[in-house]
């Protein structure tokens, strides 16, 4: 199998032991790159040299007994709205067209200090705004398994480069569903930590009290590792959460036996496509021959759960996006009559349409006369889902249900109607609207061969019990699949 | 359901301007999405608690950091991308009577 197909784990026990290079990897990587990259537009920039540096130097460590760990050497591709000194960071938007930013994110200086090689930005929905990987101003990713199809997002092209064995590993951003959805999209694995878990320093802001950034990987042990690596306090991320970081890979062939699993039974109902249902069915089925005793749970508030999320996620956006003013970085209108010329114009010109979309939404709800109707109701739902979390909790372990409730689509079959766009989210935006860690794993393929993603959700602080059960599915649905 | 009024007006606020055609668009899709988030009021708002952020759910409040300084971005950094600078401030275009057009 060629390199950049294998799993990180597998990579890190080859590097480890010699029988590989960090060098061979990444050149297989940027071959795999070169193949592909015209087709799926995955990577809007490739750091070739800076990579095989990284890479000759990650050799040089090895070779002294100087290994960093498991990740020392291994390549990965990182999603661009994060930031990066030595390469631009677009958000997939006109008006960050040549911006390069003069710091690092704190996940790309833990990488670079757990010796991982940066391949280079991937594609995204502009401003992380979308499920499709079709808002970019850069064009759309197109998903690996069927070019016809979209890939999912906003972390399309992270997702996509693992699966079409351009990286191992990724890092994408969630707000709503953006790692999991394209995760199940492209059959690999995609985490949300838990709110407050990775920090957010260096992530292009867009709903600050829902991003996190998380691993995309053909293996739940190599997201475990990913996760493991950028996880932790950061004193430059106000929100980040001040708990050790559990060493997740060490637990996570632990099995199922003893554990409770709960089904959200309103997530598997006639709204969802009966392939997936059966793949999820199957999944579920599997996870109780490993051990596990399966329950029913409720989540009563799930159907408020899409409209508080683009109220609240629209109204922080609006707010974060106002820095972009074309005064101190990123696009500025030719010649501006006056500032506020130049700020309309900046603006209107750098700006794509569903960004414009969700600015405007975002600023009706905040804007006098309507604020406690929309922006005051959306956050008491907010506490709703909240609630049914803990409920639910109280009954399970860990929560499983579908990734989404339709199959991989066409490109251009829900462009036109941003509300069926949004409702491609609806069962990953209450993990994020109540801060729990949630991920995809594969979960097989529907019977037009288009991958299916199984979701499971934990409670805060519980990324280990999820990876654990993602883990048990992953070795059980080998012979499944 | 949103009148091109409300669309300009929210556009003005945002500091976006829309073509004709935008307006027209924009209204049609914000109104079905506004429509659709108007299920917020089928909510008894009242015997629910505003919610915060994630992290009020932890018992103790954030605590502060120690009041020490560090360093910041270093000015020719800040300045580094700027599309028009003197040097040690960005340039912008003068602001007019309090800033036209607001």
């Amino acid at each position: 199998m060629r390199p950049a197909l294998r799993s990180l784990p597998d990579l890190a026990r080859d590097l480890e032991s010699g029988g590989i290079t960090s060098t061979a990897i990444v050149d297989d990587a940027l071959a795999r790159i070169a193949e592909r990259n015209d087709e799926l537009n995955v990577f809007l920039h490739i750091d070739e040299a800076g990579a095989r540096a990284a890479a000759a130097a990650a050799d040089v460590r090895r070779a002294r007994g100087e290994s960093r760990g498991p990740l020392d050497g291994i390549p990965y591709a990182l999603k661009d709205n994060i930031v990066t000194r030595g390469m631009p960071t677009t958000c997939g938007s006109r008006i960050l067209e040549n911006f390069v930013s003069p710091y690092d994110a704190t996940v790309v200086e833990r990488l670079r200090a757990a010796g991982a090689v940066l391949l280079g930005k991937v594609n995204l929905d502009e401003f992380a705004m979308g499920s499709s990987n079709e808002h970019s101003a850069y064009g759309p990713v197109r998903n690996p398994h069927d070019p016809e199809r979209v890939p999912g997002g906003s972390s399309g092209g992270s997702c996509a480069a693992v699966a079409a064995g351009m990286a191992p590993l990724a890092l994408g951003s969630s707000t709503g569903g953006s790692i999991r959805l394209p995760a199940s999209y492209c059959g690999v694995v995609g985490v949300k930590p838990g709110y407050g878990r990775v920090s957010r320093y260096g992530l292009v802001a867009f709903g600050s009290s829902l991003d996190q950034i998380g691993p995309v990987a053909n293996s739940v042990e190599g997201a475990a590792l990913a996760m493991r690596a950028v996880a932790g306090f950061d004193s430059r991320d106000a929100t980040s959460q001040d708990a050790p970081v559990p060493d997740w890979s060490a637990d996570i062939g632990g099995g199922v036996e003893g554990m409770t699993v709960g089904v959200i039974r309103e997530l598997l109902g006639d709204g969802v496509d009966s392939g997936i249902r059966e793949r999820i069915e199957a999944a579920i089925d599997g996870l109780e021959a490993g051990g596990a005793r399966v329950v029913d749970v409720a989540m009563p508030h799930a159907s408020w759960a899409v409209a508080a999320y683009y109220v609240v996620s629209s109204a922080e956006a609006s707010a974060n996006l106002a820095r972009f003013d074309g005064v101190r970085y990123g696009r500025r209108a030719a010649d501006p009559s006056d500032l506020e010329d130049l700020y309309v114009r900046s603006r209107s010109e750098g700006f794509g349409d569903e960004v414009k979309r969700r600015i405007m939404i975002g600023t009706f709800a905040l804007s006098s006369g309507y604020y406690d109707a929309y922006y005051g109701r959306a956050m008491r739902a907010r506490e709703l889902v909240r609630q049914d979390y803990a409920a639910a909790f109280g009954r399970a372990d860990v929560l499983l249900s579908p990734v989404s409730p339709v199959p991989p689509f066409r490109l251009g079959e829900r462009l036109d109607d941003p509300l069926a766009m949004y409702l491609v989210d609806a069962l990953t935006i209450p993990a994020n609207l109540a801060g729990v860690p949630a991920m995809s794993v594969p979960a097989g393929a529907t019977d037009g061969g288009l991958p299916v993603g199984l979701q499971i959700q934990a409670p805060v602080g519980e990324e280990g019990r999820m990876l654990r059960v993602a883990a048990a599915w992953e070795a059980a649905g080998e012979g499944a699949r | 359901m949103v009148s091109r009024e409300q669309v300009l007006h929210v556009a003005r606020l945002a500091k976006l301007r829309l073509s004709a055609e935008e307006e027209e668009r924009f209204a049609l899709q914000l109104g079905g999405i506004l429509e659709y988030v108007d299920h917020l009021r089928e909510l008894d708002a009242e015997s629910v608690p505003a919610g915060g952020e994630p992290g009020d759910s932890t018992p103790d409040p954030r605590p502060l950091r120690a009041d020490e300084p560090s360093p910041s971005l270093p000015r020719d950094d800040a300045l580094g991308l700027a599309p028009a600078t003197d040097g040690e401030t960005f340039r912008v275009p003068p602001v007019i009577d309090g800033g036209g057009g607001v």
